[in-house]
């Protein structure tokens, strides 16, 4: 207890003082370590508020899943082994972006640099998959425009797409980073929140695909 | 500020992210991701099976599916994102749990407010029959 009260009161110093010492935190030592579990946090709490909005999508689409408007249902638009696929591919890709942050940590470039770059064509893969999908049920007259179901399926699956976009661009920009700058500790600080941000996308593709694809096609 | 709080926090032997690795650490490291890998794959295969199956009563599908991305997410939490019960990450923790509980009542109350309207509004046709 005494040691979980010493570590409590340390990052407490380390969140409230952040202003009052500034200027004392330097990059190496205790307070490159405290700067980071601080940073780590910041991240954290962004993710969550993400977590939220895709909350507000899919409470939507869960209220609307039976608004077809006569148009098709999920059980008739839904193809399991594409799902199958995506699913693969962005829990490969998660795993891949641990390995790189390993990579980082113990300053391997081929480790960092070939997992990150796994990890952008798994990502890169798993956009061209969900394109395909979107193009094709738009050409079968399933765009989101057809039902309030299809507006809030394309909304919220959509939604996802566009996050795993922007963390590929993000994930280019990481590597980027590193080649020119190096392992320094901000960069890897950034890199923590690029695993942080790729993972949480994977967790929230955890319930798509079980709530939004497996229940739709449940008989 | 004295000497104590200089002290940097203890290392318990699982490797957070954003600490620095010793070259022969890379192995354990990545098995840690390997067996979150492996206990995601289980969960992924059971729920793309029971969703076609007959093996799970019919009516209880989606709570099994919600069960089993339930028991995933905390696998990638834990694996992954290596949100752990140790001393260092009470504040992740109890932000995770804040955050639970705003998703909760978002879904749960959406849910629960739209069905009853569903249920005791009338349907716009009959409210058009009625005024004819």
């Amino acid at each position: 207890m005494s040691t979980d009260a010493h570590v409590l009161s340390a990052g407490a110093m380390a969140i409230g003082g952040t202003h009052a010492h500034a200027a004392a935190l330097t990059e190496e030592g205790a307070h490159g370590t405290a700067k980071r579990i601080v940073v780590a946090y910041g991240f954290w709490i962004f993710l969550i508020s993400d977590i939220i909005l895709f909350a507000a999508l899919f409470a939507t689409y869960a209220v609307l899943t039976n608004s077809t408007a006569g148009g098709p249902k999920g059980r008739e638009l839904f193809d399991l082994p594409t799902v199958a696929l995506e699913t693969a591919c962005l829990l490969l890709s998660t795993v891949f972006c641990g390995i790189a942050g390993i990579g980082a940590q113990a300053r391997r470039d081929r480790i960092y640099y070939g997992a990150m770059a796994a990890t952008f064509v798994l990502g890169a893969t798993f956009v061209a998959i969900e394109l395909h999908e979107f193009a094709t049920m738009i050409h079968e007259g399933a765009g989101p425009s057809r039902s309030a179901f299809l507006s809030a399926f394309f909304a919220l699956i959509g939604c996802h797409g566009l996050h795993v976009s922007a963390g590929l661009l993000w994930l280019l920009t990481m590597m980027a980073q590193v080649y020119a700058k190096g392992y320094r500790p901000d960069i890897l600080r950034r890199l923590l929140c690029f695993a942080l941000f790729w993972h949480t996308l994977d967790i929230i593709w955890v319930a798509l695909f079980s709530l939004v694809y497996l229940v739709g096609v449940a008989p | 500020m004295t000497d104590a709080l200089h002290e940097p926090p203890d290392r318990h032997g699982d490797v957070a992210p954003g600490d620095d690795l010793e070259p022969h650490d890379i192995p354990q490291a990545i098995r840690g991701y390997l067996i979150g890998l492996a206990l995601a794959t289980l969960l992924t295969c059971v729920s793309f099976y029971i969703a076609r199956s007959t093996l799970v009563w019919q009516p209880s599908i989606p709570i099994a599916l919600s069960v089993l991305a339930i028991a995933q997410m905390g696998v990638h939490l834990v694996f992954f994102l290596h949100i752990t019960s140790g001393p260092d990450n009470v504040n992740n923790v109890m932000a995770l749990a804040f955050g639970l509980l705003i998703v909760m009542l978002l879904v749960f109350g959406s849910l629960w407010i739209m069905t009853h309207l569903n249920h005791n509004v009338m349907p716009m046709e009959r409210i058009m029959q009625m005024q004819r």
